[in-house]
């Protein structure tokens, strides 16, 4: 066995599918635009996507900002550590925590769903039936789920990013013993507007990786029970790769200066 | 001679090295009911794929109505797609819809017909296929194999299609009810005057639902006539499937 042939190989593997999952969520974005559009849809995959997220999500942002607060208290002892706890919290969670971790979660939750969906429908013939029955799945099926995570998304990391702080807040106060005022100040002084909505655009484009990688996987399964739980595993962990990856890349053109 | 419902010429059709269909040609003619039989693997889900156009054969042309519809676009293609109907093989009823959503599918979202009047005709539909109103508002899930089948049948029909495809509709079925889904298809078949093509391996079933079979092997067809006919086709291969022993020309490949 040639060793270059089994890396050419696998380098040719990753390029293709790479061209698969590049056609498919193009095709998919371009019906989400195109009518019809079936809002009914879009409006349980909303309830679906975000609301039913909420708690998970919720309580990693609450437990987060909480450790947070109380690790940086141990870095920060020695120097005036109430202002600088309050900075650390807020920044961390508007920039990083709340759209990373929020995404991760719903990754775990929503993208494992939708792959485990759409590909028992797909195994089980349901994709098609639904091209005999002149309707498009990719307008059925992928759109609702793409549109939802985009708009869902964004709001799930909102409130994250206050529940977030919010845990800083009681640890800071009721456990390390600041004073309440001073620490809502010094986040307050430390909140720009660019902190939030790098969180938020984070948050949009992870929300479109977690629908798309589901819808593309769960679509492309094949093989009956094993094959959908192959594609419910890759949904996860590809879209969390990719989440990790484009956090690093949209990091780098928010604050490179 | 009049214009055949459904033509194909020249299919060929490759996964990878493995060669699936090889030169199939067939003509249906309108509101015939045309049987193609086979053993597993033999290509007939791939004809049918094709006929539907679900996959694209690598050379060849089907026309219906006369029309080539082997690379079409996808407006053309949704106007083409209208005139059919299928039958899934494991019913393909979407399980996150009630029964009568699943039966007024196509003509709810293909047709644009209100959601009070499609579920008055699905009503009626069902009532074809002999399934009362209660089972309207229950879910796929909750019906035995042989009523799943019967809904699948009732959506198939629901938008009264031209032509009406079957993919195994018998398999899986306990004998009775094999035989009241073959009761059901001729009559629907009939009442529509639609053109009908199944794919089964039930010999049986084929024998009572054709005007005309087609034997398909190795992604051949090998022999094409008339029903009654089958039994004198003086064919080798043909005998061989049609009286189910293992012993003959047609030798099961144990590995795939």
């Amino acid at each position: 066995m040639n060793p270059l042939a089994v890396i050419g190989r696998f380098f040719l593997g990753f390029l293709a599918a790479v061209g698969r999952l590049s056609l498919f969520a193009v095709t998919a974005l371009s019906h989400c635009l195109r009518p019809p559009i079936y809002f009914r849809l879009i409006a349980r995959q909303m309830v679906e996507i975000g609301y039913f997220s909420l708690p998970v999500v919720g309580l990693t942002a609450l437990s987060t900002g909480m450790v947070l607060a109380l690790q940086s208290h141990t870095g920060f002892a020695h120097f005036a550590a109430e202002g600088a706890v309050a900075s650390v919290v807020v920044i961390s969670m508007t920039r990083e925590l709340g759209p990373v971790l929020a995404a991760l979660m719903v990754a775990g939750r929503v993208g494992a769903s939708i792959a485990a969906e759409i590909g028992t429908m797909r195994v089980t013939e349901q994709v098609d039936a639904l091209t005999t029955l002149s309707t498009n799945p990719f307008k059925y099926l992928v759109a609702p789920r793409i549109i939802s995570g985009l708009i869902m998304l964004p709001c799930l990391v909102v409130v994250a990013d206050i529940i977030g702080v919010f845990g800083g807040y009681l640890v800071g106060t009721y456990q390390l013993g600041y004073n309440p005022a001073n620490f809502i100040h010094a986040v307050w002084d430390t909140l720009k507007t660019q902190d939030v909505t790098s969180g938020l655009v984070k948050a949009a484009v992870f929300g479109l990786v977690v629908t798309i990688l589901g819808c593309y996987h769960g679509y492309h399964s094949k093989g009956g029970a094993q094959g959908v739980g192959q594609a419910t595993t890759n949904a996860v962990v590809s879209a969390s790769i990719l989440i990790l990856i484009l956090d690093y890349v949209i990091t780098a053109l928010f604050f490179q200066k | 001679m009049t214009q055949p419902k459904i033509q194909l010429i020249d299919l060929h059709k490759s996964f990878g090295p493995k060669k699936v269909l090889d030169g199939v040609s067939l003509d249906v003619a309108h509101a015939e009911s045309m049987v193609i039989i086979g053993g597993s693997g033999s290509g007939k889900s791939v004809t049918l794929k094709c006929m539907l156009g679900l996959l694209r054969p690598d050379t060849g042309s089907i026309l219906i109505d006369g029309e080539e519809v082997v690379g079409m676009g996808a407006r053309d293609r949704d106007r083409v797609m209208k005139k059919f109907g299928m039958l899934f093989q494991g019913g393909a009823l979407f399980d996150s819809l009630a029964i009568w959503e699943n039966v007024a599918f196509g003509l709810i979202e293909g047709q644009g017909m209100s959601r009070s009047k499609a579920r008055d005709k699905a009503i009626e539909k069902l009532a074809q296929v002999g399934l009362g109103k209660d089972v309207a508002n229950l879910s796929p899930s909750e019906l035995s194999g042989g009523m799943q089948k019967r809904v699948a049948l009732a959506r198939a029909i629901a938008t009264e299609p031209e032509i009406i495809f079957f993919d195994e509709p018998t398999t899986g079925l306990d004998p009775i009810m094999a035989d009241v889904i073959n009761d059901l298809i001729i009559k629907c078949v009939r009442e529509l005057g639609a053109t009908a093509v199944t794919i089964t391996h039930d010999m049986h079933s084929a024998r009572k639902i054709s005007d005309r079979l087609a034997m398909l092997y190795k992604g051949k067809l090998i022999w094409v006539g008339p029903s009654r006919e089958i039994d004198r086709s003086d064919n080798a291969y043909v005998d061989q499937f049609i009286h189910g022993r293992a012993e003959g020309p047609i030798q099961m490949e144990l590995k795939g």
